[in-house]
């Protein structure tokens, strides 16, 4: 139970973050959360959207280069301590973290944190052992 | 102004073409007997060296390259028996194996007298304490110009390339008073003085002679002001002999080629054709006089001009301009030769990845910097952060490793770069040379 990540590479220089968005802009597309890691030369530009296919095929046709990553998401509990819980539990199980984001999902009050872990397989299955909710794409995307 | 050998260096121009033409006939009969790369040149146009009537015959004969050089590594070019050798040199060798140069006895006794020519062309006497802060090794400059200062009588600091606080405080005990280095280094010399608050005044510096790469008028005055000497150019490369085969006067409007050894031709890097006097192309040299290793319309790649109007020292000899560039695309980078082509490899071989690329050359506080621009494409782009990073780093490892200088590098979107009919622009030199 996996969720899609769009990636895109993003030379640091004014505008590209704007013509990243205005392109799965035009194309009808929603951004549900992101991320920017960044380097002073360039960014890695992470997204989550309603319809990673057709971002993938937009922002290419627009000459970014651009990637497809198998993330996971995890609901996490909206209060003090949510995040440290889930962390503790993946370092116990020594599970190590990539990288992660989170966002908060406005209708059911609950924050999602999108992970990337270095072993994806095994996230997948300790995950539910630890008693951590995974999150399914639809609804991510459709929210 | 003292010249040092006035007999040949102020040479009538007529008894000097009689001259060439005796040694250039010398040349060709020794390396048509003895370099078999050379006899079969020469058979291959049906030419033999009792053909040679006159200097323009020369340009009969076809050129050397640093391909050829290469093809016949490392002693298939030399024209005596190896006990005749007695020092060995080579080029860089960026571009794959070095070029091997050898000298026998009297060419290294030509080199000195050569040196020793341009040094007290640029003022350098007996009286003189000369700095030599170019690196000992297989390089032809240092020990170039240091039997040459010492033929002139002056003493002879060999401190070699690096470490330049002991070199200022060598240069301030020892009174060195003539300093040889690249030009690049002088300028990293005087930020140092700058910044450790030594006052030139307190020096005992007054020339400079400065080689092994390309500079600029305005990089010579910045190196007079700063360093208060007065700076002069000198040329030659290892494959002809290494510093020497020309060198400036202190009228300073071109470097006099010591034409009774040399002889130079200008010629269109295209086509091959020889030029009018005047024209700007590429110096073609052949040696006239040297024994070991002698070269026969050898391309140095070089483009210039050559002056024959009479220069206000009273030295006969030819003057050339200022390298103002190279037919090939060859850089000079920290005095390193790199060839883009080198890089393209190295890209090339990451992850079989073929990505554009441009070549960014500046000149930041005096050092040469070197940036490679890769475009990005799907096989180098990592969503990992960590693996990107990685990636930049180990094309930088092999850079270094491949080059033999240090590189930058810089990953940019595809398509950033521009294309010209197709063909991409892979160099910019900001370098104001």
């Amino acid at each position: 139970m996996t969720v899609q990540q769009i990636s895109v590479f993003i030379e640091n220089k004014t505008g590209r973050l704007a013509e990243v968005t205005r392109v799965i802009g035009n194309a009808g597309i929603n951004i549900r959360a992101l991320s920017l890691a960044d380097t002073s030369d360039f960014g890695i530009l992470r997204l989550i959207v309603d319809s990673p296919d057709k971002a993938l095929q937009v922002l290419k046709e627009d000459g970014f280069t651009v990637s497809k990553t198998e993330v996971i998401a995890v609901e996490v509990p909206d209060r003090p301590k949510g995040l440290n819980g889930i962390l503790e539990k993946l370092d116990q199980a020594g599970i190590n973290v990539e990288y992660m984001y989170a966002f908060v999902e406005p209708n059911g009050g609950e924050a999602i944190i999108i992970f990337r872990f270095d072993d994806i397989q095994r996230a997948l299955e300790m995950l539910p052992e630890m008693d951590v909710k995974l999150v399914k794409s639809d609804k991510i995307f459709s929210a | 102004m003292k010249i040092w050998d006035p007999v040949h260096e102020c040479m009538d121009r007529e008894a000097l073409r009689e001259l060439q033409l005796r040694r250039l006939k010398q040349t060709l009969d020794r390396v048509y007997h003895n370099v078999p790369c050379y006899q079969q040149k020469f058979t291959d146009i049906g030419f033999h060296p009792d053909d040679l009537q006159t200097l323009e015959d020369l340009q009969r004969l076809p050129f050397t390259d640093k391909e050829d050089l290469r093809r016949n590594y490392p002693y298939g070019m030399f024209a005596v028996p190896m006990k005749e050798v007695v020092r060995i040199h080579s080029s860089s060798g960026t571009t794959g194996k070095p070029t091997v140069v050898g000298y026998s006895r009297r060419d290294l006794d030509t080199w000195t007298e050569l040196v020793a020519r341009f040094m007290t062309a640029a003022g350098v006497t007996a009286e003189d304490i000369v700095h030599i802060a170019f690196g000992y090794g297989l390089f032809t400059g240092a020990f170039g110009l240091h039997y040459g200062a010492e033929r002139i009588g002056a003493s002879v600091i060999p401190i070699s390339s690096g470490n330049t606080d002991k070199q200022l405080m060598i240069m301030h005990d020892y009174r060195s008073s003539a300093l040889v280095c690249t030009p690049s280094y002088a300028l990293t010399m005087a930020d140092r003085m700058e910044r450790t608050g030594l006052d030139p005044q307190s020096l005992d510096l007054r020339v400079g002679l400065f080689g092994a790469e390309p500079w600029s008028e305005e990089m010579r005055r910045e190196i007079e002001r700063r360093l208060e000497i007065v700076a002069t150019d000198n040329y030659g490369l290892s494959e002809v002999m290494g510093p020497g085969v020309a060198g400036e006067c202190l009228c300073r409007r071109g470097m006099h080629i010591f034409e009774d050894h040399f002889l130079p031709e200008i010629i269109d890097p295209e086509t091959g054709e020889v030029l009018p006097p005047g024209s700007v192309g590429e110096l073609v040299i052949t040696s006239l006089t040297k024994e070991a290793f002698p070269v026969v319309r050898y391309r140095t790649r070089d483009i210039t001009r050559l002056d024959y109007a009479p220069c206000d020292c009273g030295r006969t000899m030819v003057r050339m301009q200022k390298t103002m560039g190279r037919s090939d695309d060859m850089l000079i980078i920290k005095g390193v030769n790199v060839f883009p082509t080198q890089i393209e490899e190295v890209l090339f071989q990451m992850e079989g990845c073929e990505p554009h690329y441009q070549l960014i050359v500046d000149r930041v506080n005096n050092v040469d910097t070197l940036e490679v621009r890769v475009e990005v494409n799907e096989k180098i782009f990592f969503d990992e952060m960590k693996q990107q990073k990685a990636f930049v780093e180990a094309v930088e490892k092999r850079l270094a490793s491949t080059l033999g200088v240090g590189a930058r590098v810089k990953l940019v979107e595809p398509a950033s770069m521009p294309r010209h009919e197709g063909k991409a622009v892979r160099v910019i030199d900001r370098r104001k040379l």
